[in-house]
């Protein structure tokens, strides 16, 4: 260790604080819950001894912890992609110089600032399925009706698409030993797209103002000269404007993803577990099984879980991102 | 700083939080030594925790607490609820303050297994047991009661009230246009709700956000298709959950199921109810708490009857409150339970609420004409534990039989349910 100069020693003082507090409330919980998901705690009372990895083999046997990874999975994918390419359609569209570009900018922010709850909340009156036997609609569902299309069951559709055994595709996978993928676990539960339209709502914003930021950091004459060079609009962005979004891009997906990996708010106002699990996430599962089950150990390897599948994500970027600042 | 000295640093704090996080919480004292209560501070307080936020439930709740001020005008009530059907939402509000060693002075808590097995058999109530004789409450709760109430010899919460679980309610109007009769076995049943799907009219109506009453709905068709004595034979583990008459069940369910309004899983019971109120839908199976929506929406047309093959079983829940180890104020809450224990305070309360009295003595003549159907029933029919109302069984297996039914309603696989059931049984630790 070099010598501790006056400025070194304040600057530690300064912040121990919080490296203390995160370390306590951060670190110090972490692994607290790892420690209660290797534990026996079954029940209000604590029983802190040894079990080993046993709650995790009985997690991924559980049935409804299936379907909280598939929905997990359909959701990621399709919230991502969704945000994505709205996120930057508009910022594509606003970057052409519209008038009022403030306006809208900050119209399509707006969303973000209020909390899923909220848009949970709102979203669950508007997607309201009604009873189209007996005429009782609300919400979006009138809006349907009134242009004759289809009515939708919403987030209260228990429909699962999946590959049926029985059909040609189906039969030829059980043929070749694959016959686990025509199973409602490898499906895609419809209701999940009502939460996603909720959230893409809310953040497909956010994604448009990262998209601006990078456009407007595109230098024009790199524009100019893919131009001179005899390219059409199409080509300009297809090979200078997209490659280059390509850091922003990653920030996305870093950023939505780790928000879709652990939403519960948002699922908790809307439909909580939904109709045989259909939008029924792992952070909802824990919720449930530990506060109203009290299954204390189990709840933990869930949280332990959706850590590790975040880090999964999060921790390639961080390595990348400091590389990066290494390099630069 | 150097990359030593960091990396020194966040080891010493790692080791630390690890450290402290080895403080486990306190384990509470086992049940039987009840410590001494708490001197009285010197502030008057009594905080009461409930879900009682709407309608007549809440306006009882206030009543009490108004007979409360006359007697002891000094202590100020503290009113903490969290609104949610069935508690589902205010019972984890519970769970983390009586974890974190914040306990309400009392709280709202059904009785049985959820009182049992959730709170006294790990220690955090204390025993009420010199308040039943001053009160002389053993002559006055009816025994069926007491004995749910009571673990290991002593008596742990004083019930305010009694509710039923199997009513089928049904619009009286509807019924006598059509010339219909409620149905009094299954086969009726499916008979009438054919004639009903004709007539464009909704059958079952059926609310089951949060699930539980679907779960409700299945613990009434369990009763009716075994009986008392076998139903209450489930919840100790004498009848088997892999035989004939659960399958037969769950088959009559999954049947039910397509007699209900396709949209039941954005629905809570009262909007169900209220499909049977417009005409919408000819019959609803739920608690009698549907009584007091009916009054509430002053609908006068409503007629009741036990579900099919229920006719003498009183499927049962009550609300009961009781003393947490370290309550703030314990002889304000003594004061309390006195109150709603008390023939004067259950008479003030049930009537609003929708409930009949705990006590066999109040008057019949206060309540509406359903809870006096209630009230003489109560006396005659046989009382069994409700599963969806935590009376039959812990917390923790009942969640897991809203997970096996949540799925069930879906996809109305009987034999996976049967299975599931099983193994819930097996988790919760009563069947091998």
């Amino acid at each position: 260790m070099r010598h501790l100069s006056w400025d070194r020693i304040i600057s530690i003082v300064v912040i121990l604080p919080s490296v203390l507090a995160i370390g306590v409330f951060v670190y110090g919980f972490i692994a607290w819950s790892g420690w209660v998901s290797l534990s026996n705690w079954d029940g209000l009372r604590p029983d802190l001894s040894w079990a080993g990895f046993g709650n995790y083999a009985r997690l991924f046997a559980t049935p409804r912890f299936q379907i909280d990874i598939r929905n997990t999975i359909v959701f990621t994918i399709s919230f991502l992609a969704a945000c994505i390419v709205l996120g930057l359609g508009l910022a594509i569209l606003l970057d052409q110089g519209v008038r009022g570009e403030n306006v809208f900018r900050s119209l399509f922010l707006f969303p973000m600032a209020i909390s899923f709850i909220v848009t949970g909340v709102t979203w669950r009156w508007l997607l309201a399925p009604g009873d189209p036997a007996t005429g009782r609609l609300t919400g979006v569902n009138v809006l349907l009706n009134g242009l004759n299309l289809p009515l939708s069951q919403w987030y209260t559709d228990p429909t699962v698409l999946y590959i049926r055994p029985t059909g040609e595709f189906g039969q030829f996978l059980v043929r070749i030993g694959l016959g686990f993928l025509a199973t409602p676990n490898f499906g895609i539960p419809v209701a999940m797209f009502s939460i996603v339209i909720a959230a893409t709502w809310q953040m497909s914003g956010y994604v448009m103002a990262m998209y601006l930021a990078g456009l407007r950091g595109i230098p024009e004459e790199l524009r100019e000269a893919a131009r001179v060079d005899g390219a059409d609009e199409w080509q300009v962005y297809r090979h200078i404007v997209l490659p280059l979004l390509r850091p922003i891009t990653l920030s996305v997906v870093i950023i939505l993803g780790h928000i879709s990996l652990k939403i519960f708010d948002l699922v908790a106002a809307m439909s909580k577990k939904g109709p045989g699990f259909a939008t029924d996430v792992p952070a909802y599962f824990m919720f449930e099984t530990t506060f109203q089950g009290d299954h204390y150990a189990q709840g933990a390897s869930i949280a332990i879980f959706l850590l590790l599948s975040v880090s999964l994500l999060v921790i390639p970027y961080l390595i990348y991102s400091t590389r990066r600042e290494a390099e630069l | 700083m150097s990359r030593h000295t960091l990396w020194s640093l966040l080891s010493l704090v790692l080791v630390a939080a690890m450290l402290l996080s080895a403080c486990a919480p306190p384990t509470p004292a086992p049940a039987a030594t009840p410590t001494p209560a708490a001197p009285p501070p010197a502030e008057k307080k009594l905080e009461i925790f409930s879900w009682w936020t709407t309608g007549g439930e809440a306006a009882g709740l206030l009543r009490l607490f108004e007979m409360y001020n006359q007697k002891f005008p000094d202590v100020e009530i503290i009113n903490a609820t969290v609104a949610g059907g069935a508690g589902f939402e205010a019972k984890p509000a519970l769970k983390a303050r009586m974890l974190g060693g914040d306990p309400p002075d009392s709280f709202q808590v059904h009785m049985g297994r959820e009182l049992i097995d959730t709170w006294v058999t790990t220690g955090y109530m204390e025993p009420l047991d010199d308040l039943f004789k001053e009160e002389g409450w053993e002559k006055v709760f009816p025994p069926g009661v007491l004995e749910i109430i009571s673990y290991n010899g002593s008596y742990w919460s004083v019930p305010v009230n009694i509710h039923r679980a199997n009513v089928l309610w049904y619009n009286k109007k509807v019924f006598e246009a059509n010339g219909w009769k409620p149905p009094a076995t299954f086969d009726e049943f499916f008979t009438l709700a054919e004639a009903m799907k004709a007539k464009g009219i909704t059958p079952l109506a059926l609310g089951d956000v949060g699930i539980w009453a679907s779960t409700h709905l299945f613990e009434v068709i369990l009763a009716g298709t075994l009986g008392a004595e076998k139903y209450n034979g489930l919840w100790t583990g004498q009848t088997d959950w892999n035989g004939p008459e659960v399958k037969q069940a769950l088959e009559t369910m999954a049947k039910m199921l397509e007699y209900a309004n396709p949209d039941h899983s954005a629905l809570s019971w009262d909007q169900a109810n209220d499909l049977v109120i417009q005409g919408k839908a000819g019959m609803t199976i739920m608690g009698d708490w549907v009584d007091a929506d009916n009054l509430a929406k002053g609908f006068a047309d409503s007629g009741w009857a036990p579900p099919p093959g229920t006719q003498g079983i009183f499927v049962a829940l009550s609300d009961t409150f009781g003393l947490p180890k370290k309550a703030p104020h314990p002889e304000q809450v003594r004061e309390w339970l006195r109150l709603v224990g008390s023939k004067a305070g259950q008479e003030a309360f049930n009537p609003v609420k929708g409930s009949i009295c705990a006590r066999n003595d109040c008057d019949p003549k206060l309540f509406g004409p359903y809870l006096q159907s209630a009230i003489q029933d109560w006396a005659k029919d046989a009382i069994v534990p409700s599963l969806a109302h935590g009376a039959a069984a812990s917390e923790s297996w009942v969640t897991l039989i809203n997970d096996v039914m949540t799925v069930f309603v879906t996809d109305r696989d009987v034999a996976k349910a049967q299975a599931g059931l099983a193994q819930a049984c097996k988790d919760a630790g009563v069947c091998k």
